[in-house]
């Protein structure tokens, strides 16, 4: 379904259709015109790269912790291992 | 020809499961504790609650290998195992979110403060307040990791739910929508909205004193 949006868009506008654009969810001719401002304006790139920015460190938290990092309580740990592997 | 899947990266570890390798099973546990413990802390405040659900998810994770028929990733299958876990313990208030809260494009508040554009003049609507780059240096920081930590914590509830499952966990639109029991509309503007505000969060706390 389109937008029809109009053939030029502000920056207040096109901050708000980024997460269209990135899920893929424009119509091609909705999606023409905002890359038609992106090609234009330096600043809405930048706000478009920082929020993909925002979704890698999120993904990194994950990985910056070491994965052996707090030790594995035992009881618990041996309560997850009696259910494994499980009596058929 | 279809395509060959992509490879489970713990395609390894899933073979010596199911031949009923408890070392495996510690591996596994290490591999994906972190993952599981945020997804749950996504949905539950509380951090004993939080730790009950995560060894109901863990043993359920036990019981259930042998049922796990490997169509998509060992750790996908966890995250949902995680996701149903802390739903059932938690069912979502049916009107948690005021309706203006969500809207279309139209109708819903601008993500971005509106004094940072144009009121008026030859350029109305563009910025008048633009981003500046982010310094590489201060993005792999302790700091900037607390900061991202709080930032989506303070996030609501659903919107919390979304980012951490598709920008923390790299879940796709059609698993989260499934799992969270949302439209793909509604889903995607929860996404956006949670997005620009871990976004702006940073933005804050990269303009403050280093």
């Amino acid at each position: 379904m389109t937008l029809a949006l109009p053939p030029e868009l502000t920056c207040r506008d096109v901050v708000e259709l980024v997460t269209r654009y990135d899920e893929d969810a424009l119509a091609p001719a909705d999606r023409a015109v905002f890359e038609a401002h992106l090609a234009a304006c330096d600043a809405c790139v930048l706000y478009y790269q920082q929020l993909r920015q925002t979704r890698t460190l999120a993904r990194a938290l994950d990985d910056a912790r070491a994965p052996d990092d707090a030790p594995l309580d035992p009881a618990i740990e041996r309560a997850l291992l009696d259910a494994f592997p499980p009596r058929s | 020809m279809d395509a060959a899947p992509p490879r489970d990266p713990d395609a390894a570890l899933l073979v010596q499961l199911r031949a009923g390798d408890r070392t495996a099973f510690t591996a596994l546990l290490r591999r994906h504790r972190g993952a599981v413990r945020r997804v749950i802390r996504a949905f539950v405040r509380r951090d004993a609650i939080a730790e009950e659900l995560a060894q109901e998810t863990w043993l359920a994770v036990a019981r259930g290998l042998p049922g796990f028929e490997g169509r998509g990733t060992l750790r996908g299958w966890i995250l949902r195992i995680a996701v149903n876990t802390a739903r059932a313990r938690n069912p979502r208030e049916v009107r948690e979110l005021p309706a203006s809260a969500l809207g279309d494009a139209g109708d819903a508040t601008p993500t971005v403060d509106p004094a940072r554009f144009h009121e008026d003049g030859r350029w109305v609507g563009h910025w008048s307040a633009p981003p500046t780059p982010w310094p590489d240096a201060r993005l792999h920081t302790a700091a900037l990791r607390a900061l991202l930590e709080q930032a989506i914590d303070a996030l609501p509830p659903l919107q919390r739910q979304v980012f951490v499952l598709r920008d923390g966990q790299d879940l796709d639109a059609g698993e989260t929508c499934a799992l969270l029991e949302l439209s793909p509309v509604h889903q995607r503007v929860l996404l956006h909205r949670a997005r620009a505000s871990v976004r702006a969060a940073i933005e804050r706390h990269l303009g403050d004193a280093p």
